[in-house]
């Protein structure tokens, strides 16, 4: 927390000549741990130790002095852990550092397997609330993976991907409606539908790099949602829309009569309200399997190796002959179909869209998805989107499990309050982790092709596409 | 071989107040290596911008013509036409290779228009549908037949950021041959080189003229000027100042005024031409 650096003695062991004792090492170890619990103790006093109650007659304050000292005292033995993890010497450190990466590197190879058999897998659990989740969380995977073609390829910062996500649920909601046409042959067409407003976005955008271009990219995204809920005569504006049609399995539905023609009637079984939740949950994984596969092709053909150059150095791309304003638009369109089919299977999923759930967070969301596991890296945005949805959700359940265990009256008052510390505990650990990690989770670039045995290229010498 | 391949026609560049380049009229023949040579600040990279598509001039006419008899306007055409059509290659001043990509990468992004066409619009390879395969293979001979000329062909799985100063060098060159130019431009190859890689390079440059593709050369190294140029054009506040052979210019008292009368810091240029 206290990211001073600061001269101590355990802060930076200098080769040699002043080495400290080991008393002395210890005492300004306490010294500091001590100044970082004040500072802690001025932050968390205030807004952990005080409560205000409604009273009958207004505002009553009333105070939690022993949930601030926990908090205090947490902060304590962390910054000491924290040095005395420091105070190791530097080449064992990096000696440390080496290992790990080695062992990462081995793992890496099967985690990538593991989570695709887990993936898989996942329905047989029969667990509604984990197939719920896990649908979720691939819908953030395909928006991950489908931005990541924007950002990590082509280095084009887009902060109003929604705008896409958004264009596609309603291309889907509104054509299945006035057309009556089904969940298969709109979904192609909400894709496509979303790579031209893609197209659209990229014109305006050519000429902008870096910060401008994200700027313009987050206009777009508030743009459309504007539009949606202004759109009354159309769009049925903030309402939204209802009764979107539900996809079929080859023409069988989902729906709980169990007559012919549905699922449970075909195969002769009882109908359940899982069976479509998993079918979704397999559609999604099959949407979500179609990006990972076209973005991995794309990348070993011209067209994807021109967005990476693209991103390392747009000048020099343009003196070898690549027209510069096909590849962003190719980018941004590429990007924005699989935002649509993310779209429309979100439309279908929960039969009923407003403008509420395509607001900037969502941009925000898929941007840190993307950013956190590693720009331009497949397995990298898994793992986030997995982290950040999953463990989201996973840490809430954990907190509310955690404040039925506290019965200690010191707790009082924090255990009910537990969960809401969510957000503030996640918030946290993205700090952390993009400190320890700051190119994210897998940071280095595998070559598109190679002579020879592929070498993973460092994060170091890999372009953020930031413009020249 | 006296034939111009690239006219260059009451030249002139504004940057608002300033004439960087001012009337400049030369030409550059087939097959030759026709050097650009001047102070700091004389307007060469501003010529060779123009050339290439980066700068757009304000007036004046850049006409390049292939050796079947097709004429290409530079001074109109779009800066990527100008490397896939026209077939003008450059390399830059400050090296600017695809960092964290392979070398190998790196002359395959050289040779993305042929790819490209191969790949069916970008779908049917997607599919694994039609001749790319073919198309990569034969991208990939080539790109190892320019390593192997560029003495890079055991780095080629190596990002390029990671090379040393020299090999980059080689390499940005190495990428330029890549789209197959009639001309190629260098913007001062030898900047940075020691001795012997400067040496190695001459090696590559007469090379690559030998081969059919004549080039075009900015550069302060007098040594490497002098040893391999068939022409020299010297610049001076965007004006030329002397046309001719390298020992035609050498004798030019105006060059040697430019180069001495203004104590210019390139003192190695100085000698070189004074000598």
């Amino acid at each position: 927390m206290s990211k001073r650096s600061d001269p101590g003695p355990q802060a930076a062991p200098q080769a040699g000549d002043q080495q400290p004792g080991v008393l002395g090492r210890l005492a300004g170890g306490f010294r500091d741990a001590g100044l970082s619990a004040l500072v802690a103790a001025g932050l968390f006093v205030p807004m952990v130790g005080l409560v205000t109650n409604m009273g009958p007659d207004g505002l009553r304050l009333r105070f939690r002095i022993g949930g601030a000292l926990v908090v205090v005292a947490l902060v304590f033995v962390g910054r000491l852990v924290m040095l005395s993890w420091r105070a190791r010497p530097r080449s064992e450190a990096v000696r440390d550092n080496r290992a790990l990466a080695e062992r990462l590197k081995r793992a890496g190879r099967y985690i990538a397997p593991a989570l695709l058999v887990s993936a898989a897998l996942l329905p047989f659990t029969d667990s509604r609330y984990y197939v719920d989740l896990g649908t979720l969380v691939l819908t953030y995977v395909m928006l991950g993976w489908g931005l990541n073609i924007v950002v990590g390829l082509a280095g084009l910062l887009d902060l109003g991907y929604v705008a896409f996500y958004a264009v596609g649920a309603y291309s889907y909601a509104l054509i299945a409606q006035t057309f009556g046409l089904g969940f298969w042959v709109c979904l192609p067409l909400a894709g496509l539908l979303a790579a031209c407003w893609g197209v659209m976005l990229g014109f305006p955008v050519l000429r902008l790099r870096g910060d401008y271009l994200a700027i313009v990219t987050l206009a777009f995204g508030e743009i459309i949602r504007v539009v949606i809920t202004n759109w009354v005569s159309l769009t049925n504006g903030p309402n939204g829309i209802t009764d979107i049609p539900r996809p079929t399995l080859f023409g069988l539905t989902f729906s709980m009569e169990g007559g012919p023609g549905t699922f449970a009637g075909f195969f002769g079984i009882e109908p359940t309200t899982t069976q479509r939740v998993i079918f979704l949950y397999y559609v999604i994984f099959g949407l979500a399997l179609l990006t990972n596969w076209v973005t991995l092709r794309l990348r070993r053909l011209p067209q994807g190796r021109a967005w990476e150059a693209l991103r390392e150095d747009e000048v020099a791309c343009r003196s070898l002959g690549i027209n510069v304003t096909t590849t962003k638009l190719t980018a941004f369109a590429t990007g924005a179909l699989f935002g649509g089919f993310a779209g429309a299977f979100f439309a279908t999923r929960q039969a009923f869209i407003s403008p509420e759930s395509f607001t900037f967070i969502e941009s925000a969301t898929v941007l840190a998805i993307v950013v956190l596991g590693g720009l331009g890296s497949q397995l990298g945005v898994a793992l986030a989107a997995l982290i950040m949805v999953g463990g989201l959700e996973l840490l809430r359940g954990l907190l509310s499990w955690l404040g039925d265990q506290m019965h200690n009256p010191v707790f009082l008052g924090i255990a009910s309050e537990l969960p809401l510390y969510r957000m503030l505990i996640f918030g946290l650990a993205l700090v952390v982790m993009m400190v320890l990690r700051p190119r994210g989770l897998v940071s280095g670039r595998t070559p598109s092709v190679s002579l020879g045995e592929p070498h993973e290229i460092a994060a170091e010498l890999v372009a953020q596409g930031r413009g020249a | 071989m006296t034939e111009a391949l690239l006219t260059v026609t009451g030249l002139t560049m504004r940057f608002g107040g300033l004439k960087a380049v001012d009337e400049l009229c030369f030409e550059a023949r087939r097959g030759d290596i026709t050097a650009v040579i001047g102070p700091n600040g004389a307007g060469k990279t501003t010529v060779f911008n123009c050339i290439t598509g980066f700068y757009r001039p304000t007036s004046g006419s850049l006409a390049l013509a292939h050796a079947d008899g097709r004429r290409f306007p530079l001074e109109h055409m779009p800066g990527h036409r100008i490397a896939s059509r026209a077939k003008v290659a450059r390399t830059f001043q400050n090296i600017r290779l695809f960092a964290g990509m392979t070398v190998l990468e790196n002359l395959l992004v050289a040779q993305h228009n042929t790819l490209m066409a191969a790949t069916g619009f970008g779908v049917l390879a997607v599919l694994g549908i039609g001749r790319y395969r073919a198309a990569e293979r034969a991208a990939i001979d080539k790109a190892r037949f320019w390593l192997d000329a560029t003495g890079l062909t055991g780095r080629a799985d190596e990002p390029a950021g990671a090379l040393p100063y020299g090999a980059q060098r080689r390499l940005e060159v190495a990428r330029a041959m890549c789209i197959d130019p009639v001309l190629l431009c260098l913007d001062e190859p030898a900047a940075g080189l020691n001795p012997r890689e400067s040496e190695d390079l001459n090696k590559l440059l007469l090379r690559i003229r030998g081969d059919g593709c004549s080039l075009l050369l900015i550069e302060h190294d007098m040594g490497v000027v002098m040893r391999i140029s068939d022409h020299i054009v010297v610049l001076d506040h965007g004006k030329k100042i002397s046309d001719g052979t390298p020992a035609e210019v050498r004798a030019d008292p105006a060059v040697i005024a430019a180069y001495l009368g203004e104590g210019d810091e390139d003192e190695v240029a100085a000698e070189a031409v004074a000598s």
